[in-house]
């Protein structure tokens, strides 16, 4: 059996590593999916990869300003998930839907 | 060893969770994934030493945040996705791009990152909430004010925006 040798700490890069597979996830699902709701949600995953990120570096450093900083987006992504889901309810009622191949006024 | 175990199970929770959000057809499975990824985010937050922001994790984006969303997913009775033909090279090449980004991303941290000692849980101290504190209101305490005034405007558009009447 071979032997599978972890290392004694985690190595910090991991952590980024782990923020970019969670970066590109909310990319993969902003891009494909079609129900506004998920867009949005795929948007707060971002935002929580860009956390681990910070907290990350805060912990690099041993400073707490990443953690601040993430403290930050997450009352940004408060305010912003309040809005957001307020503008669907509101293209909802006009619209009916919620694909957002359907609501495309603006464009052209 | 054990730091490494726990962490490779939490970031294997996470990844799991957001592969099943992104491939999901319903808002509600999806929502619950994204749950699932907060949570094993704020575990990994807790192994990094941000005791504060583990819980300002759990209580504000797990608990406030979804709770939002999963109201408004029930309020509108969303259903399923139609499913829409889509461009073929969307079909074939949007995961192996994605994949590659990956492998971009990953290739240059690893060279990029100055090596440091990996993380061990309970090297990091200033994550409790004293220090947080201290920090958020002596050195950004402008930018704390600036939030409340950003959360007072957000307020007040969703309900505006809510309480708009369909002519």
């Amino acid at each position: 059996m071979p032997e599978i040798s972890l290392p004694q700490s985690v190595p910090l890069t991991w952590y980024l590593i782990l923020s970019a597979i969670l970066f590109t996830l909310g990319v993969a699902g902003f891009l494909f999916r079609r129900n506004v709701i998920t867009v949005f949600m795929s948007i707060e995953l971002m935002l929580n990869a860009v956390n681990l990120s910070f907290v990350t570096f805060s912990y690099k450093y041993k400073q707490v300003d990443g953690h601040i900083f993430s403290f930050f987006v997450m009352v940004v992504a408060a305010a912003e998930a309040a809005v957001g889901l307020a503008i669907i309810l509101t293209i909802f009622k006009n619209r009916q839907t919620l694909e957002i191949d359907e609501v495309s006024s603006l464009k052209n | 060893m054990v730091d490494a175990i726990l962490f490779l199970l939490f970031a294997a929770i996470a990844v799991v969770c957001a592969i099943n959000l992104v491939v999901q057809t319903h808002p509600i499975s999806s929502a619950l994934s994204l749950v699932g990824v907060m949570g094993a985010l704020a575990l990994i937050y807790l192994q990094l030493g941000g005791e504060f922001i583990a819980a300002a994790q759990l209580i504000v984006y797990a608990g406030a945040i979804m709770v939002l969303f999963i109201f408004v997913i029930m309020l509108l009775n969303a259903g399923k996705e139609r499913k829409l033909p889509r461009r073929l090279w969307v079909t074939y090449a949007g995961v192996p791009l994605l994949a590659g980004f990956i492998g971009v991303a990953a290739f240059v941290i690893e060279r990029m990152l100055p090596p440091s000692p990996g993380a061990k849980f309970g090297a990091m101290t200033h994550g409790n909430p004293q220090e947080i504190g201290r920090s958020l209101f002596q050195v950004y305490l402008l930018p704390f004010e600036v939030t409340s005034v950003l959360i007072l405007i957000a307020i007040l558009g969703a309900v505006v925006l809510a309480s708009k009447e369909v002519e």
